[in-house]
């Protein structure tokens, strides 16, 4: 049975699942984006993946969130700050269907949520950047995991027809019941090494060769498993693994963590879902967090900076 | 006393230079050779709150300059080392003074020589426009006390020759509770000031939302007011107010290390956290904010050379 799809935020991200989705004979892609430039090349010329995937596909994009038609799926991979402009602009295309967050961070969901009737947490580790309007390098394959949100779950059917699709479209995808423990590995992984791009100008891999500042990547993943445990989350792997694995240099040695690339662009950085989300969360069930305070106070201030 | 050396001749060391040059015959140490002989040809001129020009003279050896009775040493934190090591061996009788932000600057000289040494801290600051040209722009004093060798009598007689040059200074029997102060406010301010990319303005003193930095620069002064009361030094003014006060004057100053970052040049987080988190770690008081700033401030001038580090800061 066909499905419709739409992806809200039509960055690097989004722009990975809404061309290789559009590879697939049975799925009808849209995809939202306020870049008119890449909204307009991707009708024109299709959307195009280079690097560590050479993909052609061809969604229909818009500006206009009125124009979409009622959908099945939604997979939203706007930057964090974004959700709630974007989830309120498109809700109306959802009314009958489930909304997956690919987003980084932890707190999407909620926001979903209080549009949406159906929801999907999720955590996806591909990368990539856009190089041109439609044009996008894929940099890092990797895996996508989707599970029901607890507050407002979508149906694990549905959660099991998404993944599906996804992992038939070349971006292996699993659907599990509690799909928290890959979503804190990852934003406890990326608020461990972001920052401390962001704040130093240097490479992932340069941050890890640094046994200090490896050192102070280990406070905060110490931090951050804390509040996850708090809360009864099991970590579906070790954080520090990732870290390292990252590091190497056939993986992402060379990488500008996202908010390194935010920072020199002078763009809003996601710090307030990253090591502001953890130490939200600390704050609320009692765990202390102040290395991941320290850190979102100067990535605040860096931003205060502009 | 009537001869005076400065060694090194940056903004302080330029403004100690031609301030002392009205009341004394001043000589000046510097690093590289086409500073001296500019010192030599045109002197220091002095603008902002002053306008004048002193005649120095100046060279890159000790040698090559006339025995003083007070060595000014002026140099950046991280250089104390080198020049305290060309002093080695001259000018016995000298009072040694040194300047530098933090602590411990006394005890690097030291170990190079007896000379009897005087401690201070100095709040004045200014802007360097040239070799030869220096802007004085905060005419705030110079604290000295003694240290080894010497007493409060020394401390008293240096400080009433700088007052007589022009600039301020003041003398106390223990300058201690001076430089920790500062130190405490410094490591707090600066290394802030240098990650974030932000003057010093009201966001320092912020503390309405959870995220705001006054948050961070109050846990970070409390850290190095235990250190402090772990040496014990009572400090004599308060870190927290100190910044609270700045930031209301809305003169939004840049401090000296995030200066140094603009222009990516070394800065003195070593003298500065660094000394902080040494005198921390010698008193079993823990500062791990201190240690976090540290290891960023580093990492970020790791940043500006190309190739990989694989040394560790280790303060």
């Amino acid at each position: 049975m066909a499905i419709r799809v739409c992806v809200v935020g039509c960055g690097a991200v989004g722009s990975l699942f809404a061309a290789n989705l559009a590879t697939l004979g049975d799925v009808e892609v849209w995809a939202y984006d306020l870049a008119r430039e890449h909204v307009d090349a991707t009708n024109r010329d299709g959307l195009r993946l280079t690097g560590a995937g050479e993909v052609l596909g061809r969604p229909r994009a818009t500006a206009d969130a009125a124009e979409l038609p009622p959908c099945d799926f939604g997979i939203v991979a706007t930057k964090a700050m974004h959700t709630e402009a974007a989830i309120a602009a498109t809700a109306h295309a959802f009314a009958g269907g489930c909304v997956a967050t690919v987003q980084n961070g932890i707190g999407n969901e909620e926001v979903l949520a209080r549009h949406v009737e159906r929801v999907i947490r999720g955590t996806t580790f591909p990368a990539g950047k856009i190089t041109a309007p439609g044009v996008v390098q894929w940099d890092v394959k990797g895996d996508t995991t989707l599970g029901p949100f607890e507050d407002r779950p979508a149906p694990f059917s549905e959660v099991e027809r998404l993944a599906e699709a996804c992992t038939r479209a070349g971006m292996p995808t699993s659907a599990v019941h509690d799909a928290r423990g890959p979503q804190w590995r990852k934003v406890i992984f990326n608020a461990a090494t972001n920052p401390l791009g962001a704040l130093t100008g240097l490479t992932h891999g340069r941050v890890c060769e640094r046994p200090d500042l490896r050192r102070l990547a280990t406070a905060l993943v110490d931090e951050g498993k804390a509040v996850a445990g708090a809360q009864g989350i099991t970590l579906d792997s070790d954080p520090e693994e990732l870290i390292d694995y990252a590091a190497r240099p056939e993986v992402a040695y060379d990488h500008k963590a996202s908010m390194l690339q935010d920072v020199e662009a002078r763009r809003q950085t996601e710090i307030d879902f990253l090591n502001g989300g953890i130490a939200g969360f600390g704050q609320r069930l009692g765990v202390p967090t102040p290395t991941h305070e320290a850190i979102w106070a100067l990535v605040k201030g860096v931003e205060a900076s502009w | 006393m009537n001869r005076v050396c400065v060694a090194g001749v940056g903004v302080i060391g330029s403004l100690f230079a031609a301030f002392l040059a009205r009341v004394a015959d001043v000589s000046a140490l510097t690093r590289r050779e086409d500073h001296a002989r500019a010192l030599n040809e045109e002197g220091i001129r002095v603008s902002g709150r002053g306008d004048f020009t002193s005649r120095v003279t100046a060279a890159t050896t000790p040698g090559a300059l006339p025995e003083p009775e007070l060595v000014i040493v002026a140099c950046k934190g991280g250089d104390v080392d080198p020049v305290a090591a060309q002093l080695a061996g001259h000018w016995p009788d000298a009072i040694v003074m040194t300047v530098q932000n933090g602590i411990g600057a006394d005890e690097i000289v030291a170990r190079h020589g007896d000379w009897p040494l005087l401690a201070s801290v100095t709040f004045m600051s200014g802007t360097r426009h040239a070799d030869t040209h220096v802007e004085y722009v905060l005419d705030t004093a110079t604290w000295i006390g003694p240290a080894r060798g010497t007493t409060p009598a020394d401390a008293r007689r240096v400080a009433a020759l700088i007052e007589s040059s022009g600039l301020k200074a003041e003398a106390f029997d223990d300058v201690r509770p001076a430089q920790w102060s500062k130190l405490v406010f410094n490591a707090t301010v600066n290394t802030v000031a240098a990650l974030t990319g932000l003057r010093h303005d009201p966001h320092f003193a912020a503390l309405d939302d959870p995220r705001d930095l006054g948050h961070l620069v109050r846990a970070l002064m409390d850290e190095g007011k235990a250190v402090a009361r772990a040496a014990g030094v009572t400090l004599d003014e308060d870190p927290w107010e100190m910044n609270v006060l700045a930031t209301q004057r809305g003169y939004r100053h840049a401090p000296s290390m995030l200066e140094d970052v603009w222009e990516k040049r070394p800065t003195e987080v070593d003298m500065i956290t660094g000394s902080l988190v040494r005198e921390a770690r010698r008193l079993g008081v823990p500062v791990p904010l201190h240690e976090t700033m540290y290891r960023l401030v580093k990492a970020k001038e790791a940043s500006w050379r190309s190739e990989s580090v694989s040394s560790a800061a280790a303060p």
